[in-house]
């Protein structure tokens, strides 16, 4: 990774080669045959740091952004009010660090009394917290200079006095290190050691979520998707666990060369559960045919709404508790689309293939009585064979009881006039079956199935 | 039984000082001389149940009717995955079964009716799963089978005639035929061998039912469809009706 002429960071087997980070350009070329560098790009840097500063809200409202003026930048939480319900700084610390790794990135977490300290402690690498104020410049002491925010040239000035760490610059006078650095220095070791005090501007997230990934490569393979979009739909949890609120659909954007695939995602009801969410992208990928490869990758909820919550119950273990249908409707229709499932519902109206209608699952309507009805109807009534004015299906049929007269619709053009009787079939089915009335020949059709 | 014994059983209450988990039993069919004969007394939960009838028709779904009224009274899910025709609504409310917890799925592949079947089951969300999966392999019958064992719901599976000569992973295998009239039931696997002889059985009496509504004055409305006709020769008319309640 490199920044104008300079190295800023490097991997492990480029380190083992003898790159080191602020070395020139030009000098770990030489060192490394076949050096590839990467340009910083501060703006996704910045864009990630938000996603994780959303992400990051479900711990604490109070979450600033550090950006580094060189060097990655950070994030500080002030955790004071979230230890008890988090179960403490080492549960949370876990979890951050957990969290980060769902999404894709590798975090360094510290703590500390001081927000500068934390940070100047993270900087250092991780190491188990500190939460005793006395505690504080003893364990800044071993930490290299470099941890510090200031310039180049000062940091420079000081290694060539001999200066390493940052207990060596505290054992220095006062007055003379504020002579030769200027306030700015001392001002820094002061807020760390909370000696001054810190004013933070606290990150306000987004109304809408919006997070986006770029591929490394170029992908197909709908597994590849749905590995990647997960570390989005971790920072979407986040995001809806900070605002206390559940979302009914979300987008997920596909970025090809050119063009650009939206998968929509919508839900039963509102809902912030991630692990839910990335069952539904799945099946909703898998379902998709990529005409293209897939470039880049991003996921957006534009409405945020409020989400009932559950009570859990006292006796009742996860085993017995019913499922949740909404979630398998969801998941359903995920994969077979929003009109393969349905709840049915009667309707009143005389001719039977309008008595019934598609609705919402759940949704009930108004009991009907009707006469004896199959349990199955036929999509289309299929007209049947006749010798001599009897009908036949797989042999003569046996007229059980009828007519029902059914003489209706003349008004919308899909004019009834039919007798409906039970038949049996030779086969001992019992059938529904109508002859057409009002025509000049009249026809035998079979319309339902006592199932 | 006692009401209370009944609940006890049915593992409604949690007692302290006993293991959580409830005997397994069945749900009523709602036919005594077909619950005799079931193990658990009933169709059983949490174990796939074949259907194997002779023909559409014959009561073969209207045989679950009991069961299925009962288990939406619950307020549990029924679920109909790729039925063959579609469920119609005013047969199914007359069943007494609640609407408002019937879900229908509608796959366009045998591959997408066996993912729906299992997970329905493996939602614990439903109290009875019915799938018409078309052909099935024995590896996709021990899939559903492994499905159905985790789950609460009762599992229908309803399959060809033919189907009866290949071996199955099922719990409880039923061979179903018209008969006169009547169902007639044969368990050709169940846990405790199979059973000769058939079991008659007369679901949801449609005949009867029509009869009865012929009898039943019309109510007094003066709608055209309510109005006396002239009686076509040899048959009694049955004047369509609709009553909202």
């Amino acid at each position: 990774m490199a920044e104008n002429r300079h190295v800023l960071d490097c991997n492990a087997a480029a380190f083992a080669q003898g790159v080191r980070p602020r070395m020139a350009r030009a000098a770990a070329s030489a060192l490394v045959h076949g050096l590839r560098f990467r340009e910083r790009d501060v703006q996704a840097e910045r864009a990630a740091l938000e996603g994780v500063a959303g992400w990051a809200g479900c711990y604490t409202p109070n979450v600033a952004l550090v950006a580094g003026p060189a060097g990655p930048g950070g994030l500080l939480l002030e955790v004071s009010g979230s230890l008890k319900l988090f179960g403490g700084v080492p549960a949370i610390a876990a979890g951050l660090a957990h969290g980060a790794a769902e999404m894709g990135l590798t975090a360094c977490v510290a703590c500390a009394p001081t927000a500068h300290g934390a940070w100047l402690l993270a900087r250092g690498g991780a190491c188990s917290p500190c939460t005793a104020l006395g505690d504080l410049a003893r364990r800044l002491q071993p930490l290299p200079v470099e941890v510090l925010g200031c310039e180049a040239r000062t940091l420079a000035t000081l290694e060539a006095v001999g200066v390493r760490t940052l207990g060596e610059v505290l054992a220095l006078p006062r007055a003379g290190l504020a002579r030769r650095f200027g306030a700015e220095l001392l001002g820094e070791l002061d807020r760390a050691l909370g000696v001054l005090p810190d004013p933070r501007e606290f990150f306000s997230p987004p109304e809408r979520f919006h997070a986006g990934l770029e591929l490394p490569a170029e992908v197909r393979d709908a597994g590849a998707l749905v590995f990647a979009l997960r570390r989005l739909i971790v920072q979407l949890g986040g995001f809806l666990a900070a605002r206390d609120g559940g979302i009914q659909r979300f987008r997920i954007e596909l970025f090809h060369k050119e063009t650009r695939t939206d998968v929509e995602v919508g839900l039963v009801r509102p809902g912030r559960d991630a692990e839910h969410f990335a069952l539904l992208a799945r099946e909703k990928l898998s379902a998709l045919a990529l005409r293209e490869p897939v470039r880049r990758i991003a996921l957006a909820a534009d409405e945020i709404l409020a989400v009932a919550h559950e009570n859990l119950d006292l006796l009742d273990d996860t085993l017995k508790r019913p499922g949740d249908w909404r979630s398998l409707i969801e998941r359903l229709r995920a994969r077979l689309g929003n009109h393969a499932v349905s709840g049915i519902a009667t309707h009143a109206e005389h001719r039977p293939e309008a008595a019934w209608r598609v609705t919402e699952p759940g949704v009930r309507g108004s009991a009907l009585e009707f006469g004896t009805r199959p349990l199955w109807l036929l999509q289309k009534p299929k007209r049947l064979e006749e010798v001599g004015a009897a009908p036949q299906c797989g042999g003569a049929l046996a007229l059980l009881a009828g007519p029902e007269r059914i003489e209706s619709g003349w008004w919308d053009g899909h004019d009834a006039t039919r007798d409906y009787f039970i038949a049996r079939a030779p086969t001992e089915s019992l059938l529904w079956v109508y002859r057409e009335r009002g025509t000049e020949r009249a026809h035998w059709y079979l319309h339902g199935i006592f199932g | 039984m006692h009401p209370l014994a009944d609940i006890l059983r049915r593992g409604l209450v949690w007692r302290a000082g006993q293991p959580s988990r409830a005997e397994p039993t069945g749900i009523p069919s709602g036919f005594p001389a077909l619950d005799a004969e079931l193990p658990g007394g009933g169709w059983p939960a949490g174990a796939l149940t074949e259907l194997l009838p002779e023909h559409a028709g014959i009561g073969e779904v209207r045989a679950l009717g009991p069961a299925l009224a009962r288990l939406s009274g619950e307020g549990r899910w029924i679920a109909w995955i790729a039925p063959p025709y579609l469920p119609y609504a005013p047969a199914l409310e007359a069943a007494g079964i609640d609407l408002a917890r019937v879900m229908v799925v509608r796959t366009r592949s045998p591959q997408d009716a066996l993912w729906a079947i299992e997970q329905a089951l493996q939602s614990g969300a439903c109290g009875a799963v019915l799938g018409w999966p078309g052909k099935i392999s024995f590896a996709q019958l021990r899939r559903l089978q492994i499905a159905a064992e985790g789950s609460p719901a009762l599992a229908f599976l309803f399959r060809s005639p033919l189907a009866a000569r290949e071996a199955s992973p099922a719990a409880l295998r039923l061979h179903l035929q018209g008969m006169k009239g009547e169902l007639a039931v044969k368990i050709l696997k169940r846990r405790g061998g199979p059973l000769a002889r058939p079991i008659l059985l007369t679901p949801a009496p449609v005949i009867e039912t029509m009869r009865e509504t012929m009898r039943r004055p019309a109510p007094e409305t003066d709608h055209a469809v309510d109005r006396a006709l002239p009686p076509p020769p040899a048959a009694r008319i049955l004047p369509a009706r609709l009553v909202h309640g």
